[in-house]
């Protein structure tokens, strides 16, 4: 069986779910298993759709929940091939077990996550909820701003997590609805680049190659355990970096496109920094412009890599601002945000003086506006000229009601 | 089509190479490891195999030890079957694609118990047949969760004393009847559904020759004789299976795409279903004055169960 190739113009007009589905297509993936949820459901439909068109080569296997979807997707990588999938919150959510057993068999799969809140209250629109729920798996996280970066990070996505020494299963994130669903214009590769750009899957322990057996998924006690999971984290602290580097420097020699471990904007003479992920760094951009108009040398710092945490581009992000600001679309529900805490982790034996406040915003699709970011900046400075933080360390912006604070 | 493998006879069949080693922390006497083999012996071709968690994969791949000269996955309880699925449609992704290291066409099995069948991995299973895959789900049916010693599942039958339902002052054990499993994924409109024994080494080799040669998800409920939880001593496990099998206890019989039944061995002397129940300590308490009753009534549903079977034979239906 034959497919074809889909001609594209150099700029086309797609939301981050199809711009994700586009990337799916063109790395020409062996196996999909998939569940619809939304808001990733039209990266999952896309997809269907190409395969309905002959675009599309591989097998597309339709499962019965998200927990299957990544079990099909771990029985498939195993097998030997490249194998894709999207989810958001409770798919997410229920695929937890499985996200651990791929990350811990090193299995290279490209998970696209659409962010979404987690129930209850049932919700279907964009926090950080579900990216928080998985920061701890084992998985590489990217995160998408626009719907060029969902395209993009996708096959960076494929590159790294396929690579033999890196051997780990990658999620791309973009923000729910926001990114999503709203169409923007997309840079985009012909088929031919953009698959030799990620290149032909090569398999490694694969089920499929019948001369050489091979056992997945073994039991390991108190004996190895804890060495196996030692050694998938020292391969995450010491091997995933230097290679998402690479593979940023080989996009951006191709595309012109430049990505960042860590994102700085108007960072270079900045006193006051906001730290965000998703598209508020682009709303936060746009802020710190109009609050430099008032004389607040305001800057952005985005998170790109959240995982591997980026502790030392952190902290060189960070090292000379007096007052920072953590915002978390995630509800911590009972602690600091992890942004929050992961800054003050990452700052706390350096020589840095600067406060650092932390922003509880956005849960459940609601609106981050530029008002909320002008007074937040005007904190940051006040903090800044003081020397100490002089609001409460955890306060929630954009609830209704009094306004709620805490430590 | 590949070829069937062709036995002649016991010894034979129980010398040809293993893909399955001995060398494994299964219990003496456990059936699992007999069902396993006669498995896997059915057939020259190449394999690709999962386990769910349970007494098969902690007692057959632990770190660094293997006992699977073949291709072999375990992920987690409930999904041992869709690993293999995923499996399959990555083969057929990579033959479309010319992509194959070897252009040779594997058999897909997946082996789980019943907890992981009929409980916990019951909605993959039904996904993986749903769909069609290619494959082969074996469950080696003890009735009980055995690898964390003794909890009930839904195949634990009647009267049978579990962790989780034990018989005691006020109590006779588990009160629900075993699920139907082979109707439920012959419903599913499976190619091949069958009931087997190890003992009955024979009709479990045609079982499962049967299912390798059908096109589509095949359902193979195993007998697998517990020595550590149905509580007989392990010398006995092929004893305590033929008392299974010719009380009717655990019939065996064949339903050929969703619709045919044929009963697959019919014992000479049909045994009391009492004598099987009195070799197991699990129903040891059912010998008191006032359980008695359910032996009875355990025999009438065996006899209701048999002729229900003998007339959908009958009936071709």
């Amino acid at each position: 069986m034959a497919f074809d190739k889909m001609e594209l113009r150099d700029i086309e007009v797609w939301d981050g779910n199809f711009a994700a589905a586009q990337a799916m297509r063109q790395v020409q993936i062996d196996v999909v298993a998939a569940y619809p949820i939304t808001p990733s459901t039209p990266i999952v439909e896309g997809y269907a759709k190409f395969l309905a068109d002959g675009y599309v080569e591989g097998e597309f296997v339709m499962v019965e929940s998200e927990h299957a979807a990544m079990s099909g997707c771990i029985g498939a990588a195993a097998a030997g091939g490249r194998v894709a999938t999207a989810t958001s919150s409770q798919g997410f959510a229920l695929m937890v077990e499985t996200l651990y057993q791929s990350s811990g068999m090193r299995l290279p799969i490209v998970l696209n996550v659409v962010n979404r809140a987690l129930a209850a209250p049932l919700n279907v629109n964009g926090d950080h909820s579900d990216m928080y729920l998985g920061r701890d798996s084992g998985w590489i996280q990217l995160d998408a701003y626009s719907p060029q970066e969902a395209y993009d990070l996708n096959f960076i996505a494929f590159k790294v997590s396929e690579d033999h020494d890196v051997r780990l299963p990658c999620m791309v994130h973009q923000d729910g609805f926001m990114t999503s669903h709203t169409a923007q214009g997309v840079k985009t590769f012909t088929d031919e680049v953009a698959y030799d750009f990620v290149g032909e899957y090569k398999p490694m322990n694969d089920m499929l190659d019948l001369d050489h057996p091979v056992t997945h998924g073994v039991q390991t006690e108190e004996d190895w355990h804890f060495e196996h999971k030692a050694r998938q984290h020292n391969d995450l602290m010491t091997k995933v970096m230097p290679k998402i580097q690479e593979v940023f420097d080989a996009f951006e020699e191709l595309s012109g496109r430049k990505y960042n471990i860590v994102e700085q904007y108007d960072m270079d003479d900045a006193d006051v920094a906001v730290v965000c992920m998703g598209t508020s760094v682009e709303t936060a951009r746009e802020v710190a412009k109009e609050m430099r108009a008032e004389g607040i040398k305001a800057g952005v710092v985005g998170i790109r890599v959240l995982r591997p945490y980026p502790f030392a581009q952190i902290i060189e992000a960070l090292k000379d601002i007096k007052s920072i600001a953590a915002l978390d679309r995630s509800s911590p529900n009972g602690a600091p945000g992890m942004l929050f805490n992961e800054l003050a982790g990452a700052l706390y034996n350096t020589d840095s003086k600067a406060t650092l406040s932390g922003y509880v915003y956005g849960l459940g699709g609601r609106d981050l506006t530029k008002a909320h970011l002008t007074d937040l900046y005007k904190e940051l400075q006040a903090n800044a000229d003081a020397g100490k933080v002089l609001t409460p360390l955890q306060q929630f912006i954009g609830v209704r009601g009094p306004k709620l604070t805490f430590l | 089509m590949s070829e069937i493998k062709k036995i002649k006879n016991l010894k034979e069949f129980s010398t040809s190479a293993d893909r399955f080693e001995g060398a494994n922390l299964l219990c003496p006497g456990c059936a699992h490891s007999i069902i396993v083999r006669e498995v896997l012996n059915a057939t020259n071709d190449d394999l690709i195999l999962s386990a769910a968690t349970g007494c098969l994969e902690v007692c057959t791949a632990v770190y660094p030890y293997t006992s699977w000269d073949a291709s072999w996955i375990h992920i987690g309880f409930e999904n041992g079957s869709t690993a293999v699925a995923g499996a399959e449609a990555m083969h057929k992704a990579l033959k479309r694609k010319g992509r194959l290291k070897q252009d040779r066409d594997p058999k897909f099995v997946s082996f789980a118990g019943d907890g992981a069948s009929y409980d916990i991995g019951f909605q993959w299973i039904s996904g993986c047949f749903e769909r069609g895959h290619n494959m082969m789900h074996v469950v080696l049916d003890n009735e009980v969760y055995a690898n964390t010693g003794g909890q009930r599942s839904s195949s634990t039958p009647i009267g049978s004393s579990a962790t989780t339902s034990p018989a005691g002052r006020i109590s006779y054990g588990e009160k629900k009847n075993k699920k139907d499993m082979l109707a439920i994924m012959a419903a599913h409109g499976s190619p091949y559904v069958a009931q087997v024994a190890p003992n009955k080494w024979k009709n479990m080799i045609k079982a499962i020759q049967h299912g390798f040669e059908a096109e589509g998800p095949v359902f193979i409920n195993a007998m697998s004789a517990c020595t550590t939880e149905w509580k007989f001593a392990p010398e006995d496990t092929i004893a305590i299976s033929d008392l299974a099998t010719d009380s009717l206890v655990f019939p065996l019989y064949e339903i050929i795409d969703g619709q045919k039944l044929n009963i697959t061995y019919r014992p000479k002397n049909v045994v009391p279903v009492e004598e099987y129940l009195a070799a197991q300590g699990r129903f040891k308490h059912l010998f008191k004055d006032q359980y008695k009753y359910l032996i009875k009534e355990w025999q009438e549903r065996v006899d209701q169960k048999w002729d229900y079977l003998q007339r959908r034979e009958e009936a071709s239906v």
